[in-house]
């Protein structure tokens, strides 16, 4: 009887007595999604655009990361910050685009025509090729990240609201704005959802799938680059960060592997449902739950709904 | 392309196959020696059973043999007088060269429009040119006109066919490899199709070279023919003799002329008279 009290009622009694905690746990928990969704969102465009589940993204968002760090340490001192910044960061764009360019060559081409599971293994290695580059080139310390983001915290009405937070969901937001430009209106965007289709008509009408290849991880290297940023910005770069790629598994379950918004969605609900459980039901589990609420809502999604909630229409003609 | 250009290259084939061997994953034998010739501005049928070795003579032409290991070993194919074999799809499209596939392959999830803009992938940003063959593709095929903005996943299969083929006239082809557009399709569908794949031949000089199992539509549209058994062109003419052609009408176009035959009689002429047996 306890149990379900506690369970049932007592958190929502918690809820409507103290609206602002509520509020906050609200806002931060979609925070925390919004940094899900960045890495679910690089996972999705490689996996529409070749069927491949990149085990890799994770560290590419790791990697990224260190390498702004990296270079930022390596600028000469006098510069303005907002130069550096800038030098880094179009740098750091560069070198994702040529990791982008090496695994095309070095990882995809070699493997065409392979079973999907050979290229999921590849990644597998490619993520650990990737962890070890990045500890060899710029050592294995955590690094602050700081390239000028806001980070004071706004009170409104008594909720307190951290600028970066807020930077980071304006980030995703205009960052799946520009994507779902990019892939409705360009040329290049359609071919890649041609390709994603089907693959052998897309080389027929002269689709050169190496070139969709490039494309589509340098702008996952992109994406992980912003994601990354985020990250670092708010608990400093360290190889934890590698991590994060396991959290975007749950929300890409919940999410369809095929979507975009799914991506983001999914991020956020993962993110508030998380916060939201480990402070108001914390009489219940006794904390820590946050590392394990998302991967048991998965198995709730894949028991009910494999697809995810916006996963692929299955095109049936009647 | 002008008349005195399509009269001067009359003499030389657009598309030269020359005695090619075709195999897949380093052991399988499937073309054993295949030529043949398309001329510039013809309608070419090539005809034969199931696995007689048409589409994958299509796809040794248009290069997307090596996503499917497959390996031309042997033979040289040209493409206006140049050797083609070592080109990737995307050069050969670029050069005029393009397949539509068996089984219409339309990117379902990318609305009709979208499908046809695909086929000017390789133009690149001709806008104004990629507008204008948007259009003649809509006047080819009105009724893609009214469909333009569903989803090519839900439109029938007369429609998808329709896509293809416009989606392969988007690239302005010089030649366009046609794989079995009729299958699956109603005769009456059918004949609609060949209407407009005529119209395309005559007036955008557009050559083809069909691959069909449907032998009586393909020999009444097409101006020559060869036929493939196991790998190997064991005839080939005009379609008007392939058509008068006793055996062809026997073995292909499922009509005979000496009456009902006893079974017997059957077994015994098939064995005896099998091409390559």
């Amino acid at each position: 009887m306890e149990l379900i009290y506690a369970v049932l009622v007592q958190p929502f009694v918690d809820m409507y007595l103290d609206p602002l905690i509520f509020i906050e746990t609200v806002i931060k928990g979609l925070m925390a999604g919004v940094l899900y969704s960045l890495v679910a969102l690089g996972f999705v465009l490689i996996f529409k655009a070749s069927g491949v589940f990149n085990f890799a993204q994770g560290v590419m968002a790791l990697f990224a990361a260190l390498t702004l760090t990296g270079i930022m340490e390596y600028m000469p001192d006098g510069l303005p910050k907002w130069l550096t910044v800038i030098v880094a960061l179009g740098a750091t764009v560069v070198i994702m685009i040529l990791l982008a360019v090496i695994i095309e060559r070095v990882v995809l081409r070699p493997l065409v025509n392979q079973e999907l599971i050979i290229l999921f293994m590849a990644t597998l290695g490619l993520s650990y090729v990737l962890e070890g580059a990045g500890d060899l080139m710029w050592g294995s310390d955590v690094k602050v990240l700081d390239i000028g983001l806001p980070t004071d915290i706004w009170d409104i009405g008594g909720v307190y609201v951290e600028q970066l937070d807020v930077t980071a969901a304006i980030a995703a937001g205009s960052l799946v704005a520009v994507l779902a430009i990019f892939f409705t209106k360009t040329r290049i965007g359609r071919a890649l959802r041609a390709v994603a289709d089907d693959h052998q008509a897309a080389l027929s009408v002269g689709i050169s799938l190496q070139q969709i290849w490039v494309i589509v991880w340098s702008v996952a290297g992109i994406v992980a680059l912003v994601a990354g940023i985020m990250w670092g910005s708010k608990s400093g770069v360290q190889f934890s960060l590698s991590l994060i790629a396991l959290k975007a598994l749950p929300v890409l379950i919940l999410g369809g592997f095929t979507s975009i918004p799914g991506a983001i969605i999914g991020g956020l609900i993962i993110g508030l449902g998380e916060k939201v459980v480990e402070v108001f039901w914390y009489s219940v589990h006794g904390g820590a739950v946050e590392n394990w609420f998302a991967f048991m809502l998965a198995l709730a999604f894949l028991m009910f709904r494999p697809q995810g909630l916006f996963g692929d229409k299955i095109i049936e003609r009647v | 392309m002008t008349a005195v250009e399509q009269e001067t290259g009359a003499e030389q084939p657009i598309l030269r196959v020359n005695n090619i061997e075709v195999i897949y994953d380093h052991v399988i034998l499937v073309l054993k020696g295949v030529s043949l010739e398309v001329p510039r501005g013809g309608i070419v049928a090539l005809l034969g059973g199931n696995g007689a070795g048409k589409t994958t003579t299509l796809k040794a032409i248009s290069n997307l043999l090596k996503s499917e290991r497959g390996e031309v070993t042997k033979g040289t194919i040209e493409f206006e007088g140049n050797p083609i074999q070592s080109m990737n799809p995307h050069n050969l499209v670029e050069q005029g060269v393009i397949q539509v596939m068996e089984g219409r392959h339309c990117f379902e999830h990318l609305t009709v429009e979208e499908n046809l803009m695909t086929g000017a992938f390789t133009r690149g940003g001709d806008r104004a040119g990629i507008a204008r063959d948007l259009e003649m593709v809509y006047n080819y095929f009105p009724r893609l006109r009214d469909r333009r903005t569903s989803l090519a996943g839900y439109t029938s299969g007369g429609e998808q066919q329709m896509v293809a083929i416009g989606r392969a006239l988007m690239s302005r082809p010089k030649t366009i490899l046609l794989d079995e557009p009729s299958m699956g399709l109603a005769p009456q569908l059918v004949e609609q199709i060949f209407e407009i794949v005529k119209k395309i031949n005559e007036q955008e000089g557009v050559s083809i070279l069909l691959a069909e199992q449907n032998t009586n539509v393909a020999l009444r549209y097409a101006k020559y023919g060869y036929i493939l058994e196991s790998g190997r062109v064991v005839m080939e003419g005009d379609a008007e003799s392939l058509r008068s052609n006793e055996d062809v009408k026997e073995f292909y176009l499922g009509i005979s002329t000496g009456g009902r035959k006893s079974f017997r009689d059957v077994k015994h002429y098939r064995r005896r008279k099998r091409w390559l047996g």
